[in-house]
This record gives structure tokens, sequence and C-alpha cells, in this order.
């Protein structure tokens, strides 16, 4: 660690972990409510679960973000940290509003926190992963943008890097497209079209390019390969990115009342936002083959070449299989889009923040490296969490290849509920998947602490 | 990748790109909102809809069930509820309002609300209207949802 301020990353990847545990335990919830249907029922129904779930993942992701700006900035920037009290008291202002809100989702029922946060003042609750109060949909703005000054004022004051300035332009998209999550229009279809913009150009915009530049920047760290060619590929890498994705969008406009010409402008563009990915895999792997120094952060370089792979299956190749609009009028809506939801999350996100855990916190513990045994430790977890999450993906994608054929494909289409029972294998294989991630989660949090022989600095 | 292809070039293909396809991304954005109201059945969206479309908000249905196919995959579609039960809001406000407090056991069961009959009314009126926006190829595939 170059700088003492970064070391307040510390805090936020710490409130990531914790978010992190909480959100697989509400997701081996739910997903024993898809077969054992009155469990917890009605302390925590589903949709309460589900809520805290997705919340919860995005919110740890943010910190996750953060921490990894405030990290890596100013070191790429050659100077401390604009304000590190800035980022410690917005840390704790994130931290409580987050909690007060998951303790509203679990404490009261939804309608009466939307009547305790004054919904009807400006209605913006109750659509998918934007189910936050309008209050603390305001508290992440004010957030986001005292974060973007306090690392803006960073970046554009010290050395301007590459990385640097995509993963500047990813945070200020991130939080301008943030802003359509308070239009929510009457017009069902209206709300849902812009709905898109929060969530698309989140997932396969903006939060692209983060991922990215944070990719990038473990590559540099952990192979020593030449600043000038990982810089080439991280714009070649999120031009594509941009290219396909951004008329990507489309393929959400299929079936939701939205012009026909989506079904060919959606499937065509969203059909190229594999390529992204798999040149970000082909980037991975080449630079660390032509690594010039072994680093001894092991579990790092696995973790960055994990996320390349799973980004890839994830979002590439399992986006691809189901978002062609003759293909998605089928699997709309079905267990297929669930698998792809959870393999990208996971692969592209989940995964970066993990690489860039794995790489910055043993710098600010003071070593170079986790010391043996916790490199062990981490490593397996990676491949219990990694297989689990392939195991889960490959079990709700037979549920939804099933779900499709009984429920809309067959000569004589099933009811939805008795299709579900009949699906009822793949969810009990699944919940079993889900144990073992949660499992494959405490040992990597037990890593943590894992004392050990220190690790040899070969480079 | 080869030496040829600089840097430079990279940056400009970002850079031209993204402005390029945001700019047809926003062109197209304002074509499909003029040519919404052909399809969007905003004929129909009276106070009572949106009334409606608050309540499905604030009770989080979108937590449980699909509306044309986004949201959970936990309980039915709903886009197309109005059509599946024979085009009737009595059928659709008398399931709702009649849903165990406890649950049904050992299976997936809605929670009971506590809606108001002026309440069920407008949400039975809000999907009827989601019914009635014309969505591209008659989506949902057929009745189930």
């Amino acid at each position: 660690m170059k700088y003492e301020s970064q070391g307040v990353a510390k805090l936020y990847f710490v409130a990531a972990i914790a978010l992190f545990i909480g959100q697989i335990l509400f997701g081996v919830t739910m997903g024993l409510q898809y077969v054992v249907g009155d469990f917890l029922f009605p302390e925590i129904p589903f949709n309460v679960a589900r809520m805290v779930h997705t919340n919860l993942l995005i919110v740890w992701l943010l910190f996750g973000f953060m921490g990894s700006a405030y990290f890596l900035v100013p070191e790429e920037a050659e100077r401390e940290l604009y304000s590190p009290m800035l980022a410690k008291i917005m840390f704790w202002i994130f931290l409580v509003a987050g909690a007060l809100t998951i303790l509203g989702y679990l404490l009261v029922p939804y309608a009466r926190l939307a009547e305790l946060t004054m919904n009807d003042l400006l209605p913006t609750m109750g659509r998918e992963f934007l189910e936050q109060p309008t209050i603390t949909k305001i508290g992440i703005v004010i957030v986001a943008l005292a974060f973007i000054f306090n690392i803006g004022m960073t970046v554009l004051s010290g050395r301007k890097t590459v990385i640097n300035l995509v993963l500047l332009t990813g945070l200020v998209g991130l939080a301008v497209f943030f802003l359509f999550a308070f239009y929510n229009p009457d017009n069902l279809v209206l709300d849902k079209y812009f709905w898109w913009f929060v969530v698309h150009l989140w997932v396969e915009g903006v939060w692209e390019l983060i991922m990215a530049s944070l990719l990038a920047y473990v590559l540099i760290k952990v192979t020593g390969v030449d600043r000038e060619v990982i810089e080439k590929w991280l714009y070649i890498i999120i031009a594509m990115a941009l290219i396909s994705g951004l008329v990507g969008t489309g393929h959400h406009f299929f079936w939701i009342g939205t012009p026909d010409y989506w079904q060919w402008l959606g499937s065509i563009f969203s059909a190229l936002e594999p390529i992204p990915f798999f040149m970000m895999t082909l980037f991975a792997f080449n630079v660390v083959n032509k690594r010039r120094r072994d680093h001894p952060n092991k579990a790092a370089v696995l973790w960055a070449l994990g996320t390349a792979v799973m980004a890839f299956l994830g979002a590439g190749v399992w986006g691809f299989l189901h978002t062609l609009a003759p293909v998605n009028f089928y699997t709309h809506g079905t267990q297929i889009t669930a698998a792809h939801g959870h393999m990208a999350f996971y692969g592209a996100y989940v995964m970066v923040v993990l690489t860039m855990i794995s790489y910055s916190m043993p710098l600010m513990r003071g070593q170079k490296a986790a010391n043996e045994t916790a490199q062990k430790l981490e490593i397996r977890s990676f491949w219990i969490m990694t297989l689990s999450m392939v195991a889960i993906t490959l079990l709700l994608t037979g549920a939804g290849v099933m779900q499709v054929y009984l429920q809309r494909y067959s000569s004589e289409p099933l009811p939805f509920m008795v299709v579900q029972d009949k699906l009822a294998v793949f969810y009990w294989l699944r919940e079993l998947a889900g144990l073992a991630f949660l499992y494959g989660l405490f040992m990597y949090v037990y890593s943590f602490f894992a004392k050990g022989k220190a690790v040899e600095d070969v480079a | 990748m080869r030496e040829t292809f600089t840097k430079g070039m990279a940056r400009n293909i970002y850079y031209g790109g993204a402005v390029f396809f945001f700019l047809v991304l926003i062109g197209l954005t304002v074509d499909t909102v003029r040519s919404l109201p052909k399809t969007d059945n905003s004929q129909n969206l009276t106070e009572q809809v949106a009334s409606g479309k608050r309540l499905w908000e604030v009770n989080n249905c979108i937590g449980c069930h699909t509306l044309l196919g986004e949201g959970a995959y936990f309980a039915p579609e709903l886009g197309n509820v109005y059509t599946r039960f024979g085009e009737s809001t009595d059928a659709i406000k008398a399931f709702i309002k009649y849903r165990p407090v406890e649950g049904v056991e050992g299976r997936r069961s809605m929670p009971q609300f506590n809606l108001t009959d002026e309440q069920l009314e407008d949400l039975a009126q809000f999907l009827k209207y989601v019914d009635g926006i014309k969505t591209a190829r008659d989506w949902p595939p057929n009745v189930q949802g």
C-alpha cells in the first residue's frame, strides 16, 4: 500500500463481505421456499426474502465498488485521497441507511413501510430491484455524489491514467442512470421502458466499465505486464461493451408493448454482448501468460482469471442462450432468466469485487499476500463457490427448459403452479448447491483469520 | 494485439462508438415514446387504474409474480391474468380477498393483504388494463402465461 488513505477501503470491504453473507442466507431461505412453500410464512414471505436477497446484493456490490475505487484511485493518481474523512462519513451513512432499509423490509409490512416513508409524495417503491423507500434512494444519490466528488477530485488533481478515467466514467454513469429510478409514470409501458435505463444500463453498460477497469488494475499489479498493452485492451473491451450494450437494451423491449423493431435491434445488438466478455477472457489469460513476475498472491490471480471466465459464461453465453427474440418469446420470465441472472452477477460483479478484495486486503494488513494456509483456504473457497454457482445455474436451466416446454411449448400447456410442482427435484438440488455455496462463503471468510507460514516474494 | 493497432485507435473506437450508439439509443427512445399510444392501452389508463398500479407497487407484488414477464418467478404471470380468469375482475378480486392468513401447509400461498373492497377494485382494474396492452406477437405464448 503506497498511500495511507487507501486504507479506508478496508471498512468498505468488511461491510461488503458481511452483507454478502446476509444475501446468501436469504438466498438459501428463498431456495427452500421454492419447495417448502410455507417455510417462514407468513413472517417472511417470499417477496420479502427476495427483496432482501437482491437489495443486499446491490448494496454490497456498491460497497465493493466504492472500496475498490478508494484503494485503486490514490495509487493510480499518485496522491492521497482528496478526503479520507468524507469517505469514512459516507461509509457510515450508507451502512446505517442500508441497514435501516433492510430492517424496514423485515419488520413491517411493505405497504406500511411505504406509508411510513411517505412514498405518496414521490412514489418510487415496489419496482423490481428499486424497492427502496424514496428517502433511501435520495440517500443513495447523496452518498454517490459525495463519493464521486471525492474520487473525482483525487483523479483530476493527480496522474490521469486510463484505468482511473474509465473507472470514473463508469461511476459517474452509475450515478446518472440511477436517477431514472425516480421516474415512475402511471403508464406501465413507459415505466418499464425507463426502468431498464437503470437496470440494463447499469449491469450491461456502465458497470462493465467499472469491472473492466478493476480487472485491468489487478492484472497490471499481479503480472507486471506493460501498462500500454493493458490499456489498449481495456479501451477495446469497453468500446465493445457499449457498442453492443447500449442498443442491446432492446432485448428487454420485446414483450412490454414497445414497437416491433426492437425484436430485430434487440436481438442483433444483444447477440454481440458476449464479445466484450470473450475479449476479457482472452485479455486475462493473455496477460497472465505474458507475466513478468510471479506474484506471491496466487489467490488474487485465480480470482482475476475466474472473473473473466465466469463473466463470459454467465453474462455472455447464458445471456446469448435466450436473447434472440424467437427464443425469448418462450423463455421470457422463466427459470432460464433466473439461471442467467445468478451466474452473470456472480461471474461478473461478485467475482471482480472479490478479486479486488483478494489483492488489496493483504496489502492493507501489512503483507504482500496472505499466508500459505489462508491462500489455500481462499483458493478452495473459490472453487466451492464457483462450482456451486455452476451447479445452481445448470439446475435452474434444467428447470427452465422443462418449464418452457410444459407451460408454454407443448400442445397442452399446463398452469404455472402445476408445472412448478413438477420441477421440485431441480429446486431441491439447487437448494443443496446453495448450501454448498454458503459453506464455501464461510470458508472464504475464515481464510482471513487463518494463521500460517508467510509467503515468499519470488518476484 | 498487433503494433499497428495503437492505443489511440482503441480509444477513438471507444469514444466514437459510445457517443454514436448512445445517440442512436436516444433517437430510438424518442421514436418509441411517440409510437407508444398505439399499443400501451393508455386510453384506458383511468384514475382507478393509476391507484391500482400504486397498490400493485406498495404491496410488492413483483416480488413473487411476473408482469409482462418481468419480476420474480415464484408465482404466476399476471399480465394476462384477466384473460386467464375468464375476463372477470370479480374472480381476480375474490382470489386476492380470500387468501388464508396462515398460508397453506407445505405449499406456496399468497399473503393476505387485507385490502378494502375499493382497493380490490382498483387493483383488478389495473390488471385488466395491463391485459389490454398490445404486446408483440400477443405475448405470453398462451393463456397459462
